[in-house]
């Protein structure tokens, strides 16, 4: 099944034990963005080089890989992952959460709660999160040195100013370990409580930027925010069109070019689980009934 | 009582400042002291060593000899060049201001004016919104902003508006000590003349000590209690600023005082 070209999980191994030096790195130091010699990988960037890197060096071959692309398994990023994997290394794949021991993701948390020998890898596209209010590189890097944040809550301060509210809703920036303030990558910020005292290993891998960072397992992670405009995670008000699920993460899917719309489970695995379950939302098909005969 | 001891001691003291560059010496040999609530202005043409002088008091350049030491809230003087980079960093936006000839150089152009103001007080952990905003209002009001260009981007300001709210901005954490280079460059001479009498009230009235450098003799004789006039990296004549301006004793002192057109 192994394609012989390749390596186990497509690195070489001098390139897989630099990346885990940054990744034992980055453990260390909660929420610090540690730099690392990223490799060209065979897609684009923006794609997951990042998470990819990330995912061949910590991928066993006993390990179950899993990959979601905001929240679904059958998208064309997600299905390339895990045949890439499949093929470099060998491993068995899944789409269920709890089955899987390797989860990479782009921009989600799935909604079934995380366990303890589970990795969830990131796929980062800018893992500063200082840096459109401060563009220079060795300026931001000074300020996580020193620890000086007050930028960030001026950015907070540009929301409530101009929306009244803080309108920033994904990639929405996080205090980790009352240390560093980190970027959760673009994941909406329904899912940063998500990321606060998890069970699971969460790595964060950006393959065009060249950093690596981690949240360890049992890891205290806050949202920023101001005393009076609390953080405040944010969902559609509906429930899900096809599971009736009230408290899982919507995507908004537009029906028709006369305003309909409908809200889905974005965590397709979560759907699919409850469905099966025998959850029903508005919009799922019910089971066929014969009319009943009419007399007369 | 005790403020009458605090006054007594410099707040800043300025010891044999020296400056090269290879053979170039951009200052040299500079001593002075700096009360609380004095206005020192450093004068002389383009190329003397002033911008120079006042890279090295505020600590954004290692003078080659010499030494700056600066009594901190906490009363005790210290050398600057002993502080550790987080001391000064934090000092300078705490107990120091800077105000930049050019504003966008002081100021983040691309958020509002509110947040600029505010940044200082953030950096210093301030976490409650409407506090934030109520001082904001509150020193765009004493720098003569309207405050309905509140949440308006400084870059849609006019060039005076700019430099009043940098100076908002940098006297919202309630400094000492600010540092002014050439703030009025660039302006007509009505929004100067507006900006020298803004500067000049909130300094009384806030007990500031200001070292302002500029080119113009107006400027200094407005604002300033003391003159230091430079050439070629010295300081040629220093005194009283209505003394060196009205009585100049160096030759080069007098030429400057005489450039200027009377009125």
């Amino acid at each position: 099944m192994n394609a012989p070209a390749y390596n186990f999980a497509y690195l070489d191994e001098q390139t897989k034990r630099m990346i885990r030096r940054a990744i034992l790195k980055a453990i260390a130091i909660p929420g610090y963005q540690v730099p690392f010699a990223s490799r060209e990988m065979p897609m684009p960037y923006g794609w997951g080089t990042g998470g990819v890197q990330v995912t061949a060096a910590i991928l066993g071959p006993a390990d179950v890989l899993k990959v979601i692309d905001q929240g679904s398994d059958d998208t064309t990023n997600a299905i390339s992952i895990r045949k890439f994997f499949a093929k470099t290394a060998g491993v068995a794949t899944t789409t269920a959460t709890d089955e899987a021991t390797v989860i990479q993701t782009r921009h989600r948390i799935p909604e079934t709660a995380l366990h303890a020998n589970q990795v969830l890898v990131y796929q980062v596209p800018i893992p500063e999160p200082l840096r459109f209010l401060e563009p220079r590189e060795t300026e931001t890097r000074r300020m996580h040195a020193l620890a000086e944040y007050g930028l960030m809550h001026v950015k907070l301060y540009e929301d409530i100013a101009r929306f009244g509210h803080i309108a920033t809703a994904y990639a929405y920036p996080v205090k980790v370990n009352a240390r560093y303030v980190m970027d959760p990558s673009p994941t909406p910020k329904f899912d940063n409580p998500k990321m606060d005292n998890s069970p699971a290993l969460q790595l964060f891998g950006a393959g065009r930027e060249k950093r690596i960072y981690a949240i360890p397992p049992y890891t205290k992670v806050v949202s920023l925010d101001f005393e009076d405009h609390p953080f405040e995670p944010y969902r559609f008000n509906a429930p899900c069109a096809l599971c009736g699920a009230e408290n899982s993460y919507l995507d908004e899917i537009v029906t028709d070019d006369k305003g309909s719309r409908m809200f889905v489970c974005s965590d397709t695995d979560y759907c699919e689980g409850r469905q099966a379950a025998g959850h029903h939302g508005s919009l799922s098909a019910a089971p066929y009934k014969e009319k009943a005969p009419s007399h007369g | 009582m005790a403020d009458a001891l605090e006054n007594d001691q410099p707040l800043l003291v300025a010891n044999a400042l020296s400056k090269s560059y290879g053979r170039i010496a951009a200052c040299r040999d500079v001593s002075f002291a700096l009360y609380p609530g004095e206005v020192l202005a450093i004068v002389g043409e383009s190329g003397s060593g002033k911008s120079t002088l006042l890279q090295m008091l505020s600590g954004q350049l290692a003078p080659s000899a010499g030494h700056v030491s600066y009594r901190m809230r906490d009363g005790i003087t210290r050398d600057l060049a002993t502080l550790g980079e987080a001391e000064r960093r934090f000092l300078f936006r705490t107990d120091w201001g800077f105000v930049h000839q050019d504003p966008a150089q002081g100021l983040r152009m691309a958020v509002s004016a509110g947040a600029n103001v505010g940044e200082r007080l953030m950096a210093v952990g301030w976490n409650h919104y409407g506090r934030i905003r109520d001082t904001a209002s509150d020193w765009l009001t004493r720098v003569e902003i309207d405050i309905a260009r509140i949440d308006d981007a400084p870059r849609t300001y006019s060039g005076g508006m700019r430099q009043r709210l940098q100076i908002a901005r940098n006297l919202v954490s309630e400094p000492r000590l600010v540092f002014m280079d050439e703030p009025t460059g660039g302006l007509d001479v009505s929004v100067q003349a507006r900006l020298l009498d803004l500067v000049r009230s909130l300094v009384a009235e806030l007990h500031l000590a200001v070292i302002i450098v500029t080119h113009d003799l107006a400027v200094a004789r407005l604002l300033s209690h003391r003159v230091m006039v430079m050439k070629g990296g010295r300081v040629i004549e220093t005194g009283l600023t209505d003394q060196v301006l009205d009585d100049p004793r160096e030759p080069y002192t007098q030429l400057l005082v005489s450039s200027i057109l009377p009125p």
